[in-house]
């Protein structure tokens, strides 16, 4: 083997075993690797209380509420198939709103209300003008309102 | 009939070569470059609407996202140099490797920064250690660890190598940084454009952003070209010293 061929070889070796080394690293970190978790996971496994973690999901709606006179604000947050009570006191970010992707750093009582002494507002990829969110909330508020009319149409057909 | 002309690509692997060719694309590229930043920043600043939940604060993604893109299209070209200077032992590959460095750091570091700056008024901080922001800041860490190297071994040859060794085993990293959002959760969002195809932004956004990372690579361009000729006038200078006193 010419000793280009060999440096070739030596080189490709050291980054493929590198980068497998790295891969199974990461892999066994995966657990702390993560930024927040999720209300479902908080709630299968046993949480340690009283330490500080870090819950994301959306900001359930109808459930905003501002304590009189403070900067206390509660809210629940969920993932769609449970969700957890957080109470925050302090300044939200200016995307946080209902429906809105949040994550919240702070400690789970043993009463399974999450005080929060950060949020932090995550936002998705989409990037549109305000018109053009809002023709889509009219499409899909139309699209909604046609499949109950459909869901109803067959109820009725079914004869309940 | 071989009407297909080759461009002898080895003939510029050789400094006397490659320097007239770069004195003539520098400006070229600058030129370029300075065109295209002005027409995408107008667009991205002007033209480009609001954005329905972020409103102006969006508009720094044209600075943020082609500095976050540079910094690792930059960093997979310098190991790609590195390994054709450590295999080929190819000295104009270690210069535009060795070239490449400081304008890497410098996107890395804009990213970080436009980064914060973007993330304070939207997410409510500067500065989260989530996937995606560290392995970017570990960018930034082995760029000056790449350079720091290179300068620190006093015998050029053994610093190359040294040098490039880092780069080659570094360029792990930058898989890591692009995949984070999708492996990992994060509080950086995923990305709004992607190879397979689909972005999910308004096409005047869309535009600014492509024309900005035009000019950003055209500004690369010029750069390193330039940055590699003055590398280039060095080590001759030096070689012209050291045959000079080994005459005497």
């Amino acid at each position: 083997m010419k000793p280009r061929s060999k440096r070739f070889v030596l080189i490709g070796t050291i980054i493929v075993a590198f980068g497998l080394a790295v891969m199974l690293v990461l892999n066994a970190f995966q657990e702390n690797l993560v930024f927040f978790h999720t209300p479902t996971e908080v709630k299968e496994r046993t949480v340690a209380y009283d330490r500080q973690i870090r819950i994301g999901g959306l900001v359930e709606k109808g459930t905003f509420k501002r304590e009189e006179e403070t900067t206390t604000v509660t809210f629940n947050v969920t993932d769609g198939d449970s969700s957890i009570l957080v109470s925050y006191t302090g300044i939200l970010p200016d995307l946080f709103r209902e429906g809105q992707g949040i994550v919240a750093e702070g400690k789970l009582l043993t009463s399974g209300v999450f005080v929060a002494s950060h949020v932090f507002a995550k936002h998705d990829e989409t990037y549109m003008p305000p018109e053009a969110a809002e023709a889509l909330k009219r499409v899909e508020e139309k699209a909604e309102a046609e499949n109950s009319v459909q869901n109803l149409m067959k109820s009725v057909e079914k004869g309940e | 009939m071989s009407a297909t002309r080759r461009i002898p690509w080895m003939k510029y692997a050789s400094a006397s070569s490659f320097y007239p060719l770069a004195n003539r694309l520098a400006p070229l590229f600058m030129g370029l470059a300075i065109v295209l930043a002005v027409v995408g920043l107008y667009m991205g600043f002007f033209v480009a609407p609001v954005d329905y939940q972020q409103g102006n604060s969006y508009r720094i993604m044209f600075l943020h996202v082609p500095a976050a893109w540079m910094s690792m299209f930059i960093y997979l070209l310098l190991a790609m140099y590195a390994i054709i200077s450590l295999v080929w032992r190819v000295k104009m590959a270690d210069i535009m490797a060795y070239s490449l460095a400081p304008t890497g750091a410098m996107f890395t570091f804009v990213a970080l920064v436009t980064g914060a700056l973007w993330g304070r008024p939207t997410w409510g901080t500067y500065w989260v250690w989530d996937a995606r922001l560290t392995s970017e800041l570990l960018l930034l860490f082995l760029y000056l660890g790449y350079m720091g190297l290179y300068s620190a071994i006093p015998d050029r040859q053994r610093a190359s190598r040294a040098a490039s060794f880092l780069a080659i085993v570094g360029v792990v990293n930058v898989p890591i940084i692009y995949f984070s959002v999708v492996w990992w959760n994060t509080l950086h969002q995923g990305a709004s454009i992607t190879f397979s195809g689909g972005t999910s932004m308004t096409s005047v956004m869309f535009t600014s952003l492509l024309l900005m990372t035009f000019a950003c690579w055209a500004y690369t361009i010029a750069v390193v070209l330039r940055r590699a000729q003055a590398v280039i006038l060095e080590r001759k200078k030096v070689a012209l010293w050291a045959s000079q006193i080994s005459k005497k």
